[in-house]
């Protein structure tokens, strides 16, 4: 029975699923959707996810839509090492805990940060007013306080002394702004040096290979037809602007 | 109940002794979160001190709760030392810890997933915009004396109903609950978010036979005292509250 996976590498929790299976040996067969096509809206992957999202699993006749979730879910069926999502009920409730808070903190604001710095006004030529770029940042510079103070702390990883779920998904989603130029590490030290240890432990070829494609965006947006992005325009601008 | 093992020091000899540390859950009954906490402890009998946190007063921006939790949020487990936020963590720490009826967070691999699926998209979609529908209907006119303009109301009402239709089309379907035969975490997190609105006086239930059987089963599942008790003061807000802007 084959493993198949539903992923964009420029979305973060695609690259969290897309390193865990790869750093895990755990097979499977990579099935590209181009988000930016508006692929995830066709028929076929209507069938995978009828919430039109990725990342997407499909093993045998089981399908399975959030990342967190499935990471859990091959964690336990694939046996993954304990530090990833130990059985300690201690720990394990540490990266519950991490992986809950983080949907409404890092990941909205750092999404906000890269659709209103580089997506929006490059890819689909639509001005971003200045005060909701700067309500962006300084939300996302609040969430990253609290992770420095609250989740991190003075420890290596999230949970202790080894790197868990919860570093992997903090790991990607605060990667994201990046795509758009800024140096979110820049001033920030401990952040930096978490980071750092966080790509050694992944392995840093892979973490790179899995950056690349949100890396290269801001060279990529330079040469995008401006009206590629159409389909998901008025989507997107209701989203993230009204 | 976590029991520790402590030692008293006797003229001679050293003493054992166990003494019961009580779970302290620290909520206010407004919340959502607080409420799943609550209900899952209570129909699973687990012993705690309700610590009353006052979210309407800004107690949680105290200093004596922020030596509780940093993140100034409700609810909160205080564990003997160990403290945990996060709803869905707390519940599931609970679920393990406690040895709850493995329908509520089922040890089924595909089971837990689906658990797990509905507990992580809820987050931005039916918490979200029930919370909005909550602030825009309830808070913001009876605390700035205006309602909120008819298109931002309009557009937060559009976004809750389609997140209540793919909640019917995506993880109901024609179950009885989100996994199937049994009540799990899914269904206790699902009602209380959608309670939210109804605390204002929208009744997300009506014209929606499916998702109020479906309501009415959970509700009879949880046990309709329990569930009334847990919502009790918020209900009540929908007299409270002069309700200025469109229903």
């Amino acid at each position: 029975m084959s493993l198949e996976i539903y992923l964009d590498l420029f979305s973060q929790p695609c690259r969290s699923v897309y390193i865990f299976t790869k750093k895990n040996n755990i097979q499977f067969d990579h099935k590209k959707i181009t988000l930016f096509d508006g692929s995830q809206y066709g028929e076929e992957f209507g069938k995978i996810n009828v919430l039109r999202k990725l990342p997407a699993i499909k093993y045998g006749d089981f399908c399975l839509a959030e990342s967190v979730a499935i990471m859990m879910y091959l964690a336990e069926k694939f046996h993954t090492p304990d530090h990833w999502y130990p059985a300690d009920l201690q720990k394990r409730a540490r990266v519950n805990e991490y992986l809950s808070w983080q949907h409404s903190s890092i990941r909205i604001h750092g999404s906000r940060i890269l659709w209103f710095n580089l997506l929006i006004p490059k890819a689909m030529g639509v001005e971003v007013p200045k005060e909701k770029i700067d309500n962006a940042v300084e939300d996302f510079d609040g969430s990253l306080k609290l992770f420095e103070m609250k989740f991190l702390q003075d420890k290596p990883f999230i949970v202790g002394d080894q790197i868990s779920l919860a570093d992997l998904v903090a790991v990607v989603e605060i990667m994201q702004p990046v795509g758009a130029g800024m140096d979110v590490f820049e001033n920030r030290p401990k952040l930096k040096a978490w980071k750092d240890r966080v790509r050694e432990e992944i392995g840093a070829e892979l973490f790179d290979e899995a950056h690349q494609a949100l890396l290269s965006l801001q060279e990529d947006v330079k040469t995008m037809d401006p009206k590629k992005m159409d389909p998901l325009k008025p989507k997107v601008l209701k989203y993230f602007l009204s | 109940m976590r029991i520790r093992r402590g030692r008293i020091p006797s003229s001679s000899s050293w003493t054992h002794f166990t003494a019961k540390m009580p779970l302290e859950l620290y909520l206010d009954l407004h919340s959502q979160p607080c409420r799943s906490v609550f209900i899952f402890a209570k129909i699973n009998k687990i012993p705690f001190e309700f610590k009353s946190v006052d979210l309407s007063t800004g107690e949680q921006y105290g200093d004596e709760f922020g030596k509780v939790s940093i993140i100034r949020k409700v609810p909160v487990l205080k564990d003997g030392d160990f403290i945990l936020t996060e709803s869905i963590a707390i519940l599931q720490y609970l679920a393990a810890n406690h040895h709850t009826p493995d329908h509520w967070y089922p040890a089924d691999l595909q089971k837990r997933a689906r658990v797990d699926e509905f507990l992580s998209w809820q987050h931005t979609n039916i918490r979200t915009h029930g919370s909005k529908v909550f602030w825009f209907r309830g808070v913001i006119p009876a605390v700035t004396g205006a309602p909120v303009p008819k298109e931002k109301m309009d557009a937060a009402v559009e976004d809750l109903n389609v997140s209540l239709k793919t909640f019917e089309e995506k993880f109901l379907q024609s179950r009885p609950f989100i996994i199937g035969e049994k009540i799990s975490l899914a269904d206790l997190v699902a009602i209380v978010e959608m309670m939210q609105p109804v605390g204002t006086g929208l009744d997300v239930f009506q014209d929606r036979p499916a998702l109020n059987a479906w309501r009415d089963r959970v509700k009879k599942e949880i046990g309709v005292e329990v569930f009334d008790e847990a919502h009790k003061s918020f209900i009540h807000l929908s007299e409270c509250v002069s309700l200025e802007s469109n229903p």
